[in-house]
């Protein structure tokens, strides 16, 4: 069976999301792995839902934000960068590959961008194959 | 009055620890007479020769009060949890390991055959040359000889067995643990099923001792000894990383009191589901970097995230053992 990657991308309300509508209304083609979840801000993001992602099945994890400078909120990408720097630290440490964790800067206007940022790590997830967390989980005891 | 009340049983036991929670309760020095003279000891394998047969003989429900102390790693732990789970009307994890898998839980960043690899074949103190390894049966002449079964993954007493309550630390405050144990003899009202009791809701640094301004943010990450530590200011604010942020009060701020950092054997504070995630946050919100490669060079000093920020709470935690 081919393998289909299933991939969670958390949006900031202000420019991402904005960005993936656009090239939803664009009527720009991309891969349908991917599982938005608008979020009013990247320094929303608690390292738990991106943790909590991947216990769940989640194969890849996609954040997207305003790009530095931009943000609604003053300071809240630069919070998810440095969040996201020490997140990837951490599963690799725990045998996850750092390719499944990625940040990218989209604002309202990239739709293209975003199609194909999205296609591009739907590509890079396929390579790596599945994530194996939930496999693991289950050998017990 | 007090003579009609019948005695309180006690059992006390320990899985896999390293005995200093049972020595907490021994803290209880002088007091030691006034538990006695509430509680039967019923059961305590590091003071008492009671065997696991005689607790198997109790009836059900025979025992008031088992504190469990000790993670699950083998299936002699495992026993004794369903056992005195069934023996016991209050079940209480007591102590990190019971909590969160605690100290022993680090083994989940090891497999079973990794770990059976290090210490039977390549230590440096290992001459093995028949390649011997423990069963968990073996056949003699005699019969067949067993020994508890070493698992793959430590678990905390909740994921085996239903626990009433939590009484966090490693080893939990003596004066907390007498605390829950009177208010139990007195007969007073119980909290809530799944509880954790004998600390705070809230975390270390809401009432923390040392001095906090508003301005946390660093350039650089210190080990303790790498700083001339004031005795007063925040430890975060001089760059160490402590782990108050994300760790539950209650345990009278041993560590800080000692001028050594969080370490987090609390475990997480009400509505917290991962230590380390929260951690990870509060360290993230404090670095005084925008750049990419300067953030990277901060976090360089930071040389083992996962075993610093899930020291006490790996098998709790979300991602709860290393991904093979």
């Amino acid at each position: 069976m081919e393998f289909k990657p299933r991939i969670i991308a958390f949006l900031c309300n202000w420019c991402s999301y904005t960005g993936a509508d656009l090239a939803g209304t664009s009527r720009m083609e991309y891969k349908a792995n991917v599982r938005a979840v608008r979020v009013m801000c990247s320094g929303r993001i608690e390292p738990t839902f991106v943790l909590r992602a991947f216990t769940k099945g989640a194969d890849g994890v996609l954040i997207c934000g305003c790009h530095p400078g931009d943000c609604h909120y003053q300071e809240g990408n630069y919070r998810c960068l440095r969040r996201f720097l020490l997140l990837q630290k951490y599963i690799r440490q725990m045998g996850i590959e750092s390719e499944r964790l990625k940040l990218e800067w989209i604002s309202a206007s990239e739709g293209k961008q975003f199609a194909e940022l999205v296609n591009s790590f739907t590509e890079t997830i396929s390579e790596l194959g599945p994530c194996k967390i939930m496999e693991t989980m289950k050998i017990l005891p | 009055m007090e003579e009609s009340k019948p005695k309180l049983k006690l059992a006390v036991y320990w899985a896999s620890a390293c005995g200093g929670c049972c020595v907490s309760v021994l803290d209880v020095h002088e007091k030691l007479f006034d538990v006695v003279a509430a509680a039967d000891l019923v059961f305590w394998p590091i003071a008492l020769d009671i065997k696991y047969r005689d607790v198997e003989n109790m009836p059900d429900k025979h025992i008031d009060l088992t504190l469990f102390n000790g993670a699950i790693r083998n299936s002699e732990n495992e026993h004794m949890a369903h056992l005195l789970r069934k023996k016991s009307k209050i079940l209480v994890a007591y102590g990190s390991c019971s909590h969160l898998g605690g100290i022993p839980g680090l083994a989940n960043f090891s497999t079973k055959e990794e770990i059976f690899r290090r210490i039977y074949s390549e230590s440096e103190s290992t001459v093995n040359p028949d390649n011997i390894v423990p069963l968990p049966e073996y056949e003699v002449k005699e019969g067949i000889l067993n020994i508890p079964e070493f698992y793959n993954d430590v678990h905390s007493l909740a994921q085996v067995t239903d626990v009433d309550y939590f009484i966090p630390g490693c080893p939990p405050q003596t004066e907390r643990l007498l605390e829950v144990f009177t208010s139990i003899v007195s007969g007073a009202e119980l909290p809530p099923k799944g509880s954790v009791i004998g600390a705070e809701t809230k975390t270390q640094c809401d009432e923390c001792i040392r001095k906090k301004t508003e301005n946390k943010r660093i350039k650089k990450i210190y080990r303790p000894w790498e700083i001339n530590d004031d005795g007063v200011t925040c430890f975060m604010e001089q760059g160490v990383l402590c782990m108050g942020p994300a760790t539950r009060a209650g345990c009278g701020y041993r560590c800080i009191k000692g001028n050594a950092p969080c370490r987090g054997c609390y475990g997480p504070p009400d509505g917290v589901a991962d230590p380390g995630a929260k951690m990870m946050s509060s360290v993230a919100s404090i670095i005084d970097e925008k750049e990419p490669e300067e953030i990277s060079r901060v976090l360089e000093d930071l040389a083992d995230p996962a075993g610093l920020f899930y020291r006490f709470s790996l098998p709790v935690s979300l991602i709860r053992r290393k991904v093979v």
